[in-house]
């Protein structure tokens, strides 16, 4: 592979417009390339929907936006990430501040082996959003009813979070996530799990929480990724395909892989 | 390309098939057999051990009483209730010369019995008893009573069937008197360590016991603990880390008698640590736990899924607050685990415990941490030694103690553990 990335840590403050801009990202797992040279600009108030083929590095690009790929050893991240202009990767960037404003939803629901309640509460307690249990109840009830939990769970707040559904667990983990109150949403197939009404509720709250937050969401369903969306991004084999309005990219696609994996020809 | 299988549906009912089908079965069948009588064996070796230990040092918690009787007022000379109560009571039972008396008694009532024998009849423990029961009610003082006095240990293993031929005989005309009787031996539970097998007690070894787990807890469940943590989620992978890894398992392969060498070098000649107290003892047994509760810790570390620690990294967790909040409530299950079995095993230890002195000769339970001290298994030991015959029992007494202890504390540690399983 013929590398020649360099100053990539260039970029205009111009771009401190949009919530998030990433130039020429690459991540390699040791040797192997993962992300190939992936520029993308994210706005807030806005959802942006990574779709293409599985293994085609979603997740991978998706985690490098709150660092969640410092947990694996492996993992390397070149190029530039900016968050309201302040480069992420930057050694004095505070992670777990990044991670508090950058919440993520995972691809496999994972509640902490702890009640529904403390799931939840987890977050704002350690953040100290609530002043008193009577705010935290309140955090936890509103973060419970937006990602369409709270009537299932309400009279069994005690019981332990992994005793639930697969799809109540997924829901679990987005209240949990909205709970601290995120600028950005990262959201890895959140409905992968999921039933027609689930979905539709966890759609609904999308759509709610987009007037004040700025999301990205990983899908395989492009029914989904059209229903929400306003941008789209098609990735495959690691590189950004096509990145544009989400209803050219379904309407009008430049590339004929893009109009393939849409269309149904390949995946 | 025609290398595609030919999809044919299974035919689950053809010979082969049959075959394979009964081959399960049966291997089903031979696994669970084995495994059953793999617990029946090792429930039998454990019920067998019971059962002697039970046997053998049942009567180890008794003591042969043999009747005296003592004409107070006339071998004292008139002594009153008065003059050894109150405030210089325990001077004035000390004055009294009880071992004269009691000799004197002694003579008076089995003189000739005790000559023609030529076998001592009270343990020495005996004045003792009397100066006790004295302090007790100083009316006997000015009374001619019959006393129950620890019998000689001779006497005390012949009654108990176990004798020799000469002490036996003895025995037996003092029985047909109706002069023997048994109780439970308190002393035993209260007393510690003496060359008399009849006043020989497990206390002051038990007390040493105790303190020297203290150390050892104290020690080596923290640091073993952060060590464990620290390693797992913290440390790079490299080189050295590789080799810290290898040195820790090795050292938990270490012969205990290493451990009980280093501990002489280290705490008693560099440190010049009190030789055979609780303290140096629990310092070496730490050392040599320490590992294994590393190891353990280790394991159960690794085995929190990264899925928890991604979730509470998501919601912003500090890598600090991720380990206390999540991964070592998760761990310590199996941490504790690995705690029962060192601490189970650094009480049960005794070569390095003699290394470091603990196999002194110690009459008093030890009261701080930096005295002279024994502990359980060393006292075993040293009472397995013993020539004089009464010693078995005693043995085997301190055996069921030992093994009473070990229980108690893994009863404490399951408990610990099952309150802190998470249920997935
Ligand atoms: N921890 C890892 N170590 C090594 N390689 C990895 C790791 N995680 C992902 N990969 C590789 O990186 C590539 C992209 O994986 P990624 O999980 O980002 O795909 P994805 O687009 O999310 O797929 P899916 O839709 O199936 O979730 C894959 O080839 C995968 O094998
Ligand atoms: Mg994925």
């Amino acid at each position: 592979m013929v590398e020649q990335k360099s100053g990539s840590n260039t970029i205009e403050n111009s771009d401190s417009t949009h919530k998030i801009t990433a130039r020429n990202v690459n991540v390699f797992y040791d040797a192997k390339q993962a992300i190939n040279d992936v520029s993308i600009d994210v706005d807030m108030e806005n959802v942006t929907a990574f779709i293409g083929p599985s293994g085609c590095g979603k997740s991978t690009f998706l985690r490098t936006i709150n660092r969640m790929n410092d947990t694996i050893p492996s993992a390397r991240v070149e190029g530039d990430i900016r968050l309201d202009g302040q480069n992420i990767y930057d050694p004095a960037m505070d992670v777990v501040q990044l991670r508090a404003r950058v919440g993520m939803v995972f691809q496999k629901p994972n509640p902490f082996p702890k009640s529904i309640y403390d799931n939840v509460a987890y977050g704002p307690k350690i953040h100290g959003l609530a002043a008193n249990k009577g705010e935290l109840d309140i955090i936890v009830e509103r973060s419970l009813q937006r990602a369409g939990l709270w009537g299932e769970v309400k009279d069994r707040l005690s019981d332990s979070g992994t005793a639930l559904s697969g799809g109540q667990q997924q829901r679990l983990c987005i209240a949990r996530a909205i709970a601290v109150d995120p600028e950005v949403i990262l959201m890895d197939e959140p409905c992968s799990a999921l039933d027609p009404i689930a979905t539709a509720k966890i759609e609904e709250l999308i759509h709610e929480l987009r007037g004040k937050y700025a999301i990205i969401i990983v899908t395989h369903n492009m029914q989904q990724a059209a229903r929400v969306s306003q941008r789209t991004a098609f990735f495959h084999l690691g590189t950004l395909v096509e990145f544009g309005e989400t209803s050219n990219i379904f309407t009008n696609p430049q590339e004929t892989r893009t109009q393939d994996y849409i269309t149904g020809r390949y995946g | 390309m025609n290398n595609t299988i030919d999809p044919t549906p299974t035919d689950w009912n053809s010979p082969e098939m049959q075959k394979r089908i009964a081959k399960r079965y049966a291997s089903e069948k031979r696994f669970k057999l084995m495994g059953l009588s793999a617990v029946i064996m090792s429930t039998a070796f454990l019920i067998f051990l019971l059962i002697t230990m039970l046997g053998n040092g049942f009567s180890g918690f008794q003591q042969t009483n043999a009747k005296l009787e003592i004409d107070f007022p006339s071998m004292t000379g008139g002594a009153s209730a008065q003059s050894i109560s109150g405030d210089g009571a325990d001077a004035a039972i000390r004055s009294m010369d009880i071992a004269g008396i009691v000799a004197i008694a002694v003579d008076n009532q089995y003189g000739d019995l005790a000559k023609d024998m030529d076998q001592t009849l009270f343990s020495s423990g005996a004045d003792r008893r009397v100066a006790a029961m004295l302090k007790a009610d100083p009316s006997l003082v000015e009374q001619k009573v019959v006393l129950e006095l620890p019998a000689d240990a001779a006497i005390d293993t012949a009654y108990k069937g176990d004798g020799l031929k000469k002490a036996e005989e003895l025995t037996q005309i003092l029985d047909e008197k109706g002069l023997l009787t048994t109780e439970f031996n308190l002393s035993f539970l209260t007393g510690s360590d003496a060359s008399d097998p009849a006043e020989a007690g497990i206390w002051g070894a038990f007390k040493g016991s105790l303190m020297t787990m203290v150390i050892t807890i104290l020690l080596a469940f923290p640091v073993g603990v952060l060590s464990a943590l620290y390693l797992e989620e913290y440390a790079p992978k490299n080189r050295w880390t590789d080799l810290i890894e290898v040195s820790i398992n090795n050292l938990a392969a270490v012969p205990s008698i290493i451990f009980g060498l280093l501990g002489l070098v280290v705490f008693l000649s560099w440190f010049n640590m009190p030789r055979s107290s609780a303290l140096v003892g629990g310092l070496t047994l730490a050392l040599m736990t320490m590992p294994i509760i590393v190891i353990a810790g280790r394991n159960a570390v690794k085995s929190v899924p990264p899925s928890i620690r991604e979730a509470a990294l998501g919601v912003g967790a500090s890598p600090v607050q991720v380990v206390f909040h999540h991964v070592l409530p998760l761990a310590l299950p199996g941490i504790l685990t690995g705690t029962i079995i060192g601490m189970a095993r650094a009480l049960g230890e005794t070569a390095p415990l003699l290394l470091i002195g603990m196999r002194a000769f110690v009459p008093a339970a030890p009261s701080g941490f930096s005295e002279p001290s024994t502990v359980l298994p060393v006292q075993i030991y040293l009472w397995s030694d013993e020539v004089s015959r009464a010693f078995v029992e005693k043995t085997s007494a301190a055996i069921i103690i030992l093994l009473l202890f070990l229980m108690t504390m893994n009863a404490v540690a399951i408990y610990l553990r099952n309150r802190f399983e998470t249920r997935w």
